[in-house]
């Protein structure tokens, strides 16, 4: 089922826990102080508000992102770039199979505002969804607060490099971002630039690995260089993966340093097909056609490389590229 | 707590790998960038990550690289080792017209000097379109470029990559 709707926020009355409720076409969502609830046409699905939280800021910051969005292995995202799907059980091989899904197609920006106001409303003080768990407070209880600040955080895109004049600025302690606790362990030293009277603006260098030690979220891939559409994204993980990724296109994995390991399941129907253990300077592709989902024991940093071309995710799913990069 | 940061280098680096359930590991292309620069020639540009034109190659910096241009940025990221980077404006365009990737000069181009850059591991330098570069290594070392398939990109994926579960 796909029905294009106007989307309407509910402003309500609050529950008695102090949480409004929200709607988009005939999806309404409400939480308690454990569990949020997704009620749909046909059914009602919940999640842990903690476990939904995240993934909501996920999809919030990245705008939808590249491809899917799976919440769990039930509710989730697709991106049509412009236009996004909001399903339940669309990817998930038994609801589909039974014909139990539900799928409606939303204006993407009448859908981020939607998100973007449960996300406001649902966050008690304390708690950041952009935190590893041992960094923050907890997302249960009657409501309490909020935390609007750290829920403004988005993906951030250098137009051709960190660090450039006019692009995004190398972070520091000046400016409010401390090298992470985990990574206090990691050299902070400056590259020698030596330019040419006239060529301040074209020699250039900076420490990507001190910027990215500085991020203060995780699983948020950022952009720090460019060429053309090909984009190297820096990251830093810990714990896990908030979502499971389902990419509308091939990326690729470049680990920095310690060790992921990511859970690969069939994009469709979710079945496993593999795990891929990552550790420092292993590089891996993630084909077009699964879903992965990271666990990061420790906090570490990723390159998350990216192709930004427009016209791959028709030329993937038609078919005119296999989904894997490389044949050998 | 004191946390450990685990980076890789050239003589100490722990390989993962894909534990296949269904699947064909091949199409993970899973390579580790320390061990392909530890069988490299110095600056031979192996390719470790491929994305229809665009690349991802492995560099062992050793020695001084031959002279590059690019019509296009590229950027360097070092992995492993110390490297410098000198960069020429050139006179007149180093790459013919339409040409992506990389080119090998033949020597030093004719230009003017821009400068040049120190850069140690996570340091990221930037290869401006357009200019001519060089890096000189005294001793091993491993960067990443992010560029363009060229002439000189090295394509080798069943020697690199895991090809059995």
């Amino acid at each position: 089922m796909s029905t294009a709707t106007a989307v309407i926020e509910e402003q309500g009355t609050a529950n008695d826990l102090g949480y409004h409720s929200f709607s988009a076409g005939q999806y309404r969502f409400e939480r308690d102080e454990y569990f949020a609830h997704i009620y749909y046409p046909g059914g009602r699905h919940l999640m842990h508000v903690e476990a939904f939280l995240r993934a909501l800021m996920r999809d919030v910051g990245w705008g939808f992102f590249y491809g899917t969005v799976n919440f769990d292995d039930v509710l989730g995202t697709l991106n049509h770039y412009g236009t996004v799907d909001l399903f339940v059980g669309l990817l998930n091989q038994a609801y589909k199979s039974r014909n139990r899904h539900y799928v409606e197609t939303f204006n993407s920006k009448d859908l981020k505002k939607v998100f973007e106001a449960m996300l406001d409303d649902w966050t008690n003080e304390g708690f950041d969804p952009y935190a590893a768990p041992d960094e923050t407070g907890n997302a249960y209880g009657p409501k309490r607060g909020n935390n609007s600040k750290a829920l403004k955080r988005e993906r951030i895109v250098a137009k051709r490099m960190v660090g450039l004049p006019g692009d995004l600025d190398i972070r520091t302690d000046a400016a409010g971002q401390p090298v992470n606790r985990q990574f206090l362990d990691v050299p902070q030293d400056a590259p020698e630039v030596h330019p040419e009277p006239g060529f301040e603006g074209e020699v250039h260098a900076f420490n990507m690995f001190a910027y990215t030690s500085r991020s203060d979220v995780t699983w948020n891939p950022s952009v720090v260089s460019n060429v053309k559409d090909s984009q190297i994204c820096a990251t830093t993980e810990e714990h896990m993966l908030p979502i499971f990724h389902g990419n509308d296109r091939v990326e690729w994995f470049i680990q920095i340093c310690d060790e992921i390991i990511w859970e690969i399941a069939d994009g469709k129907t979710g079945a496993p097909r593999a795990k891929v253990i990552m550790r420092a300077g292993d590089v891996a592709a993630m084909p077009a056609d699964i879903r992965h989902k990271g666990y990061s024991p420790k906090r570490s940093i990723l390159i998350v490389w990216e192709n930004n071309d427009g016209t791959l995710p028709q030329r993937y799913s038609s078919g005119q590229l296999k989904p894997y990069p490389v044949e050998f | 707590m004191n946390y450990h940061t685990q980076f890789g280098s050239l003589s100490s680096y722990r390989k993962g790998g894909v534990q296949v359930v269904d699947a064909d590991p091949k199409h993970y292309v899973f390579s580790n960038v320390f061990e392909v620069a530890s069988k490299s020639k110095p600056y031979e540009k192996v390719c470790v990550g491929k994305n229809l034109d665009y690349v991802i190659e492995a560099l062992r910096t050793e020695g001084d690289s031959p002279w590059f241009a690019a019509p296009h940025d590229e950027s360097a990221l070092i992995m492993d080792g110390e490297v410098e980077v000198h960069l020429i404006k050139p006179d007149s365009p180093l790459t013919p017209e339409g040409k992506e990737g990389s080119v090998m000069l033949s020597g030093q181009p004719a230009g003017q000097k821009m400068g040049w850059i120190k850069a140690r591991r996570g340091h990221m330098a930037l290869l401006p379109k357009g200019a001519a570069y060089q890096f000189r290594s005294a001793s091993p070392g491993v960067l990443l470029l992010q560029t363009i398939k060229g002439d000189h990109t090295v394509e080798r994926w069943a020697e690199i990559c895991q090809t059995t579960a």
